[in-house]
């Protein structure tokens, strides 16, 4: 998978650091950025998540070409089918919903992230993303069966080439639900 | 501003209040902002009808982004070097969350820290270190 064109925009900086109650002013005046060490509005520790934003088949983005969306209208999921989720809706699951759609079977679950900063992405960084997959382990769960445990590291580049950020993700597949007490 | 090296001690911490009471306002506004619109963490129907959840919940990364300031705050714009963490408990609305930075070590310029966020019944929502640079 790779995420070209992130484009490091102060109004995304601005609405992603109000969206985790920052309220420092270097994530939306230039005028105070630029007395900073750092110099210029820079991105929030967790801001390269919404590299999702310039995913072009990002499973958990709404789609506009008439694609269904799992989400609740009419019906509570009225236009994908709870059971049997295909490739398609793959990419749907994979974060923390280890009941949703899978009509009873285990699902993904974030476990962990990870990140690396080289340096910190500024307004003007335009990164491109490539992922890979990292180490894979298990674990027998007490609550939920055998775990899967596996890592997706992803390696955040500028224009000129250079890294900027490592992400290393954690997914956790469940034989089963998890439990609740 | 920027910790310096000189005034740290192993042991010490740092604690912020990072949400208060969350809303599930604040977890569409992440939706949104990060671009994870899973139904599982904004839609009420499909939370508790399709997903079988008591009521929608926070994205992981919300709490980590929660997290963060806490970290930023301490450590001064631009400092951090590395941050991970692991999603121990789910974050539902309602939570008010607590985020501390304890001090492991201190060598080279750089700090190593532990990092945890608890709910309002101390309960660990994620757990993890950071390191940053210190003058």
């Amino acid at each position: 998978m790779a995420d070209d064109n992130f484009n490091i925009e102060a109004s995304h900086i601005m609405m992603f650091a109000r969206s985790v109650g920052d309220g420092n002013p270097i994530y939306y005046d230039a005028e105070h950025a630029a007395t900073t060490e750092p110099g210029a509005i820079i991105a929030p520790p967790t801001f390269v998540q919404a590299s999702a934003q310039f995913n072009p088949n990002y499973g958990l983005r709404p789609k506009i070409d008439g694609i269904g969306w799992m989400g609740s209208g009419a019906n509570p999921s009225s236009a994908i089918r709870p059971a049997a989720p295909k490739a398609d809706s793959e990419a749907a699951k994979s974060e923390d919903g280890e009941k949703k759609q899978s009509g009873g079977g285990g699902g993904g679950l974030h476990a962990e992230q990870r990140y690396v900063y080289h340096r910190h992405p500024k307004v003007g960084d335009v990164l491109t993303s490539t992922s890979r997959p990292g180490k894979t382990w298990e674990k027998e769960g007490r609550r939920s069966g055998k775990l899967v445990f596996s890592e997706s590291v992803t390696e955040y580049r500028d224009q000129n080439g250079e890294l900027v950020v490592t992400a290393t993700s954690v997914g956790v597949r469940t034989e089963r639900p998890v439990d609740q007490e | 501003m920027a910790l310096k090296a000189s005034e740290l001690n192993v042991g010490d911490t740092y604690t912020e209040t990072v949400v208060d009471d969350l809303k599930r306002t604040q977890i569409v506004m992440y939706a949104g902002a990060s671009g994870d619109y899973n139904p599982v963490h904004t839609d009420e129907p499909f939370a508790t009808k399709v997903a079988g959840y008591p009521t929608v919940f926070a994205h992981g990364m919300l709490t980590m982004g929660l997290t963060g300031r806490m970290l930023t705050n301490y450590v001064g714009d631009g400092r951090l070097t590395e941050f991970g963490v692991r999603f121990t408990s789910q974050v539902f609305p309602g939570d008010t969350l607590q985020s501390t930075a304890t001090v492991d070590s201190i060598e080279d310029g750089l700090v190593n820290l532990s990092v945890s966020t608890t709910n309002q019944n101390g309960v660990e929502v994620a757990k993890g270190s950071a390191q940053a640079r210190v003058d």
